[in-house]
């Protein structure tokens, strides 16, 4: 049997899962653009996370270091990543759990829905996971009959106001203290109608809320920032305790993993620990970690599953050059220090994953002809890749997806026809006369097709000027 | 074909072959031992979290629980040195009490398996004198008390000291969120109240 | 030393005053300006649009023109940037192994104008004269693809009459982005709209940069409000002497009825 018949690599499937937006970009964010509120809770949140972050990253000496080592080792992972998954499997099983594979999210779901159904369960409590997202398992679970609880406070915010997530890591951010005290009143049976606005008492109204659906629960479902090959040691990096509840609480705990999560080695840890938690929340250390290896007899759930999810992964392990996105530790820093993000906020994205990471991530995982807008989201500006704690170059996977992306045949032809013109000298120097024509359409542009008018719509046109630089040369 | 053939069998067809072997880690950082531990910034780091840091002798931690959870209901591990313990508490034994009798309970105490100074992290591996994870989640007030040989400088050097194959639970502080306009704010899900005796 | 120009095709066109004052500037430090006539494009254009296949004959050419020459400048980091970070990978892309290493040569002596004037020449005081309040905003290809750091900064500071204003968050992107300010124009202006919003505040008369680019898309911002603002590249402000007439007086951004 060869190995192309054992299956290649294949992008997520179509119709389930959110990876795919319902309209281009450009025209999603105008419409982000418009909304002041959002503008502002988006520059307000985006400033003070890029300013803890750059006060605790300032605090270590070694930060390049890490960062060097952290993109090494997620480069050897991808490198092994068939063998690693494999010795994974073998830790986790030999220490009692139980790994399935899902090549696609149908099957992920389905995997989820029936390990749910056979422990008897028709309510799930889940710690904020992007791979459950990715995958829509909440719709398969409610669709099966089966209630899911988020139990991060951004994700219950984000659930209560029947909104979407626009963050990995605050999900939320779209909404400030006001809006979110207004959904907590409209949503949250038995709330106190005397709620105020204040962060710790939105926190405690969370906390009573949640209460007795933690200590009642009978299955939990959660994702891992990281699963160690060596050990089979799970990872889960969290701020609140909702984690903690989920995975110490129940007695069926179900991880769903995106397969490039896995690390080589326990000593690898000590890499993205430090990593992680300064790149993302700004903090030295989140407040919770949780460590598990398959089942502890006595302390925690007795039954573990993992979920290990393609979904187009193998996909984008298939470019040499995209295949860097996948090194992503999800931490969200890319987001915070993206210019474009901070304006036009989460959802304008489309998909689960937005931001800079989103833009290369998402098309790589769909195809690119089904995101093709997404990889033009971005001024190339740069601020993602300094601030990437793994170096991700995100700038260049941009430009290389945008050679994939399908192109407007009349741009197309445009571009093949400059190109034409820059390679013959004479020709060139012909259409630099002709472009002062454009003289006539005057600093406002005036009938100037797309997409020149887009540009004269808020910025004035350049006046060719008398003479072009060679010309003054050769008159010199 | 099971799903897991065709996920290995993709991942082996996007690779190719032959391989190209990745460079070895640069591992320039900090790594394990390159650090002296400072109790200082222990303290330091605790503190800026919102942990209270109390610096006593052995003998005079019971002093300072009493101060803590004088007059309260306390779960307590199988192990925990009894002489840790005031007699104006009412210890609880953890032996496989339900979690609706945890969530009952006003605090708990138990030692350390590590802690981190330039974090400010506590490190739990579920030792007997630590116990299940539950019971460190569900009571308001968690009272860790931490030997000053228990203390790493680092993160690498933390991982060295404690078991993959054990539960294993990084405190950083009482819980928290950063959901709300991105501000840290204390007091979630997990305990709101973290106490860190540093003994001597 | 004899330095080629590599003039750009944007500063060619659109701003030749740039490429003039880069030329007149060395010059008056002695050296000599060459200006290899079969160059176009660097085909940056092509490359960021998703073009490469099509870029791939105008790195030939870039090379091929750049090849014979020891040292290469060009008034504009971005351009320096896609010589410096893309010309290799179009080629190897296309599986020209000979062209990506030969650009790779070509590259390796191309400077942007502050790099060559500080690195390569050990100038700092190129006793220039220009008597304005300025701001520089340091373009992101400058910034984070070529890292020219301060070098710009202290250029300026040598600059005789020369009022140095900080430029609030400074670092941040104007929004130009090549094809990004025409396929994502909203984003784009809401970028440009922040970034004028700093120029403003800094209550400069001159803003300045590296990249005639950029300061085309912020000076079109400013030209539209009429802000009274003036965008002026740096080679200009470097060029200027008390002898020779004020950098940017020609407004490249009239206004006109």
């Amino acid at each position: 049997m060869s190995r192309t018949f054992l299956g290649m690599p294949t992008p997520a499937p179509r119709g389930v899962g959110h990876l795919r937006g319902d309209e281009p970009f450009p025209a999603a964010a105008r419409r982000a653009l418009g909304d002041a509120q959002l503008r502002r809770n988006l520059r307000h949140a985006t400033t003070t996370i890029r300013g803890k972050s750059g006060a605790v990253i300032g605090e270590v000496p070694d930060w390049q270091e890490l960062r060097a080592a952290g993109r090494a080792i997620k480069t050897d992972t991808m490198a092994r990543l068939p063998e690693l998954l494999e010795q994974l499997e073998a830790a986790v099983t030999a220490a009692g759990g139980t790994v399935h594979w899902a090549a696609d999210a149908v099957e992920a779901n389905r995997i989820v829905t029936d390990l749910v159904r056979a422990a008897g369960a028709d309510r799930v409590m889940k710690v904020k996971s992007m791979a459950t997202q990715e995958i829509g398992l909440n719709e398969a679970l409610e669709a099966a009959g089966i209630e899911p609880v988020e139990t991060d406070l951004a994700e219950l915010i984000v659930q209560l106001g029947r909104d979407k997530p626009s963050h990995i890591l605050v999900p939320a951010i779209h909404r400030n203290r006001a809006e979110i005290r207004e959904i907590f009143l409209r949503e949250m049976p038995g709330v106190d109608p005397g709620l105020t606005d204040e962060p710790a008492a939105l926190a405690a109204a969370a906390r009573r809320h949640l209460r007795r659906t933690f200590l009642s629960t009978k299955v939990a479902i959660s994702g891992a920032n990281f699963a160690v090959a060596e050990t089979g040691t799970l990872a889960v990096v969290e701020s609140e305790g909702n984690g903690r509840m989920c995975l110490t609480l129940p007695d069926t705990l179900i991880t769903v993993m995106g397969i490039e999560k896995v690390i080589p080695t326990w000593r690898d840890l000590e890499v993205f620990l430090q990593l992680l938690p300064r790149a993302s929340t700004g903090e030295r250390m989140n407040p919770y970690t949780s460590m598990w290896t398959g089942v502890t007899p006595g302390d925690g759930p007795q039954t573990f599953h993992l979920v290990l999810l393609d979904n187009g992964r193998s996909a984008v392990l298939a470019d040499e050059v995209g295949r860097q996105a996948l090194h992503c530790i999800r931490c969200s820093a890319c987001l915070n220090v993206c210019p474009v993000y901070e304006r036009t906020g989460g959802h304008a994205y489309g998909s689960v994953y937005p931001g800079p990471i989103g833009a290369v991530l998402s098309p790589q995982l769909t195809g690119v002809a089904d995101n093709a807008s997404l990889p033009y989201a971005s001024s190339l500006c740069g601020a993602c890749y300094d601030a990437c704690p793994v170096m991700i170059d995100i700038p260049s996977i941009l430009v290389h997806l945008r050679a994939e992306a399908p192109h407007p045949r009349a741009e197309a032809a445009a571009m093949a026809v400059a190109a034409y013109t820059m390679d013959h000298p004479a020709l060139y120097a012909a259409a630099q006369r002709a472009a002062k024509l454009s003289r006539l359409a005057g600093p406002r542009g005036r009938g100037l097709p797309p997409p020149l008018s887009g540009w004269a719509a808020s910025r004035d046109l350049p006046q060719p000027p008398s003479e072009t630089f060679r010309q003054w040369w050769a008159e010199r | 074909m099971s799903a897991r053939d065709l996920v290995l069998g993709r991942l082996r067809a996007a690779l190719g072959e032959p391989r190209t072997a990745p460079a070895p880690v640069p591992r320039g950082y900090r790594s394990t031992g390159s650090v002296a531990a400072d109790l200082d910034l222990l303290v330091h780091r605790l503190t800026d979290y919102r942990a209270t840091v109390h610096r006593c002798a052995d003998a005079d931690v019971a002093r300072t629980v009493d101060e803590l959870l004088g007059g309260r209901q306390i779960v307590v591990p199988p192990e925990l040195p009894r002489h840790w313990l005031p007699d104006s508490v009412t210890p609880v034994l953890d032996d496989n009490l339900t979690a609706a009798r945890i969530a009952t309970l006003d605090g708990v105490v138990t030692a350390a398996a590590v802690a981190v100074a330039e974090t400010g992290t506590i490190l739990l591996d579920g030792a007997p004198d630590q116990g299940r994870r539950i019971i460190t989640l569900l009571p308001d007030v968690h009272v860790c008390v931490v030997r000053t040989e228990q203390v790493v400088a680092t993160v690498p050097d933390a991982l060295t000291r404690v078991d993959p194959h054990r539960p294993l639970t990084w405190i950083s502080g009482p819980s928290a969120t950063s959901d709300i306009e991105l501000n840290r704010v204390e007091g979630v899900h997990g305990p709101r109240n973290l106490h860190v005796i540093i003994t001597a | 030393m004899r330095i080629a120009l590599f003039v750009t095709c944007l500063a060619d066109t659109l701003f030749p005053e740039a490429a003039r004052a880069t030329v007149r500037l060395l010059e008056r430090l002695g050296h000599e300006v060459v200006f290899p006539e079969d160059q176009t494009c660097c085909g940056q254009m092509h490359v960021n649009t998703g073009y490469p296949d099509e870029a791939l004959r105008l790195v030939r050419r870039h090379v091929r023109v750049f090849a014979p020459y020891d040292v290469v400048v060009a008034p504009s980091g971005s351009c320096v940037g896609s010589v410096r970070h893309q010309h290799a990978t179009v080629a190897r892309r296309a599986g020209d192994e000979r062209l990506a290493s030969r650009a790779e040569e070509v590259a390796a002596r191309t400077h942007e104008l502050s790099e060559l004037l500080v690195d390569v020449l050990g100038v700092t005081d190129v006793g220039a004269y220009f008597p304005h309040r300025v701001t520089y905003h340091p373009t992101c290809h400058s910034l984070r693809m070529l890292r020219v750091g301060d070098k710009p900064l202290r250029l300026l500071r040598e600059v005789r009459g020369l009022e140095l204003v900080e430029l609030p968050q400074a670092e941040q992107c104007c929004g130009f982005g090549g094809t990004f300010a025409v396929k994502n124009a909203d984003t784009s202006t809401a970028m440009l709209a922040d970034k004028m919003r700093n120029v403003l505040a800094a209550r400069a008369d001159v803003c300045t940069a590296g990249d005639a680019s950029c300061l085309m898309h912020i000076g079109g911002g400013l030209s539209r409000l009429r802000a009274g603002v003036r965008t002026v590249h740096l080679a200009e402000i470097l060029a200027s002497t008390e002898r020779s007439a004020t950098a940017g007086e020609r407004d490249r951004l009239e206004v006109r009825p």
